[in-house]
């Protein structure tokens, strides 16, 4: 489907970004991830842990009631909201905290934005005897107590960033001076299909799992592929995990949606394929939102998960290839679709998949008869706090 | 003041470290965000830095996203920015220096705003000789990703120069380090940019082992901030960087004694640099 011109290149995305320090370290952990990938063991322990404790596979659940009340025949969800810490993050922090492990380094750096990635990498650090310290903007500290906590009390150190807008971007940053600093002893478990290769590709590896089931479960409850299938894209892993199953079909419509903020025309967005341009950001050449400079914009986004100004090498790809259609849905839409979901199926999402739970009546006007399978990444405990403050029950 | 038209930048780099190797001296590099601590305090700094013994100058170039950088080049870079410095601005000021005090003057930034200069890269690199840069330092391009940068440079004379450090391999070294243009630029320690106390432990074995590979001459840079830093790589280098340390000293100082600190600063390096 896309042509990678060399290993980590996505046509003229991708690629390796970095200072020197890090240049051998990228290197070795393309050779142990690639090394693990065809170990018949360690793939037998990531399984096992993916099932007992992550809790796969993770059920497909029909939402009738939400599919009429946007005006589809059909709407499926595959319920990462379901999986052990509440979002997919889990299935790649888990997979790399045991790649860590296998490479002998045993301290963690993760950065988080919503605190999922945080408490996902937190938790499978400590399943697996790992040290683990996350950067997390100040911002979104604030906007992210419940997990803050979660993170602690998992036994992680949680270490505040200040700079810049204070959000995952600059967490980002602030992990990957960790890891420069670090790097000897250090793994970076970086939570996104973003960043410098090998990252996107083994995010995106370690994801699969979630297109792998769905695409079996829909061919058990449907006897065929979906005719569409959704997902929120911040970063990217949870669209590109679900996609990946599908990219081969030509007929299977793929949708990922991107967070709108106020509005594309606002400027406040986080909606980097939609509204962004061609640079350079955090080791990978990929769409970000900048100014003419070459500077890299604050972003904003009612759900912390997706307010990232960059988005994973590989959607940039299918984005110029067509293959996938990008949209953006705002952060009032989002919000609509938060509270629809969890009246009409007692099913309350995080706000990032909420995106994509908005994009629904749009598909709906192609055709009402669509079978539509929905990303459901996480679930919206984390977001109860902003959800009331946005008065959403009125 | 003399200006030499006709040299290139990879000529003025050769002249600049050619006369510190004469001297028998260690060459003073220093390093400058521009528009730090305000816009019209720049040129001053700069000339203040060469005053003081500088044999070459960084200009910095602001950036959003500085992931090399420790927490005096992040706070240098967002002050910059707040006042919108862009990279024709300092391609501005590096043009000033050079033709008021024949400078040798790399620009040193990340590589997005490169990239996005308006024109693309052949543009900058055009505009860039005219200033009469000599060269540039982007952090976050490794040899993998610097072709189209490489392309641009060439084709005018300017240098783009390799940073390695200490967690490269001999191997990568060998294969790489032949093809430097200019000087080689050896990080010192395992980390970002910022003062440090001490030096790494290894920066002689380090020195050695990318010496093995090349004949231009070795900068030291990251962490340097004291004569005793200097002094110590005598011997082992050819030129010391400073950057982190010579923000500092700007801004420890009060606003109308800044260049005269900074003066100050570089020259009791550049002492320690002398036999
Ligand atoms: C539930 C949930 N979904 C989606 C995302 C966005 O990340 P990605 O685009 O990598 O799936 C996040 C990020 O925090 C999240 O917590």
């Amino acid at each position: 489907m896309i042509t990678k011109t060399r290993p980590g290149r996505y046509g003229e995305f991708g690629g390796q970004y970095l200072p020197e320090t890090l240049m051998p370290a990228v290197a070795e952990l393309e050779a142990a991830w690639l090394d693990a990938r065809a170990d018949a063991e360690f793939q037998r322990e990531l399984a096992r842990v993916l099932r007992d404790w992550v809790g796969r596979p993770t059920p497909l659940t029909d939402a009738p009631r939400l599919a009429s009340a946007v005006g589809l025949s059909r709407v499926l969800l595959k319920r990462e909201d379901l999986a052990h810490t509440g979002a997919h993050k889990i299935n790649s922090a888990v997979g790399q905290a045991l790649l860590a492990k296998r490479m002998g380094k045993r301290r963690i750096v993760a950065e988080t934005g919503a605190g999922q990635h945080g408490v996902a990498s937190a938790a499978a650090c400590a399943l697996l005897g790992l040290d683990c310290v996350v950067y997390m903007g100040s911002v979104d500290v604030r906007r992210q107590q419940a997990n803050v906590f979660r993170m602690k009390l998992l036994g992680a150190e949680v270490r505040e960033v200040d700079a810049g807008s204070k959000t995952l971007k600059d967490a980002v940053n602030e992990a990957i001076r960790d890891w420069v600093t670090n790097v000897r002893t250090t793994y970076y478990l970086l939570g996104s299909a973003i960043g410098p290769h090998p990252y996107p590709a083994m995010v995106r590896d370690f994801q699969t799992v979630i297109g792998r089931e769905a695409r079996e479960q829909c061919l058990a409850r449907l006897g065929d592929l979906p005719d569409v299938v959704v997902a929120c894209v911040g970063g990217g892993s949870n669209a590109i995990g679900i996609f990946s199953a599908f990219i081969d079909d030509a007929n299977v419509k793929l949708v990922g949606v991107e967070a709108g903020g106020e509005g594309i025309a606002s400027g406040k967005h986080a909606a980097s394929i939609v509204g962004g341009s061609v640079g350079v950001l955090h080791g990978s050449r990929t769409l970000v939102l900048q100014d003419e400079q070459g500077q890299i914009r604050e972003t904003h986004s009612v759900s912390a998960g997706l307010d990232y100004p960059g988005v994973g090498p590989e959607h940039a790809a299918l984005g110029q290839s067509g293959r996938v259609r990008y949209v953006a849905r705002t952060d009032r839409e989002a919000l609509d679709a938060f509270a629809l979901l969890s009246r009409t199926e007692g099913i309350i999402p995080a706000l990032e998949p909420a995106h994509a739970i908005a994009e629904l009546s749009a598909i709906a006007k192609d055709g009402a008869a669509q079978n539509v399978l929905v990303c459901l990444s996480g679930r919206g405990d984390k977001d109860l706090e902003i959800v009331m403050r946005e008065g959403v029950i009125r | 003041m003399t200006v030499s038209t006709a040299a290139t930048g990879t000529a003025r780099i050769a002249r600049a470290f050619a006369r510190a190797r004469d001297e028998k001296r260690l060459a003073m590099v220093v390093y400058l965000t521009v528009g730090y601590p305000d816009r019209a305090a720049t040129s001053g700094l700069l000339r203040a830095a060469l005053d003081g013994g500088a044999d070459v100058l960084e200009l910095g170039v602001p950036f959003s996203d500085p992931l090399a950088d420790g927490a005096t080049v992040q706070r240098a870079s967002e002050i910059a920015l707040r006042q919108g410095i862009s990279l024709a601005e300092c391609l501005a000021e590096a043009a000033t220096i050079v033709r008021d005090r024949d400078a040798t003057v790399l620009l040193m930034g990340y590589a997005n705003p490169f990239l996005q200069y308006r024109g693309g890269l052949n543009r900058f690199a055009s505009d860039a000789a005219h200033a009469g840069a000599a060269g540039i330092i982007v952090p976050d391009l490794p040899s993998e990703e610097s072709a189209e940068f490489d392309a641009a440079l060439d084709s005018q004379g300017l240098a783009r120069i390799d940073l390695y450090a200490p967690t490269t391999p001999d191997e990568r070294l060998a294969r790489l380090v032949p093809h430097a243009r200019g000087f080689v630029y050896c990080v010192s320690l395992t980390g970002v940019t910022g003062a440090r106390r001490a030096l790494g432990a290894d920066v002689a074995e380090f020195v050695g082992r990318v010496r093995r590979h090349t004949s231009l001459p070795i900068a030291v840079g990251f962490g340097i901030s004291a004569p005793e830093h200097v002094a110590s790589l005598r011997g082992v280098a050819d030129a010391v960087v400073v950057g982190s340390a010579a923000l500092d000293a700007v801004s420890a100082a009060p606003a109308d004694r800044r260049a005269d600190a900074l003066r100050a600063f570089v020259s009791s390096l550049a002492a320690a640099g002398r036999a």
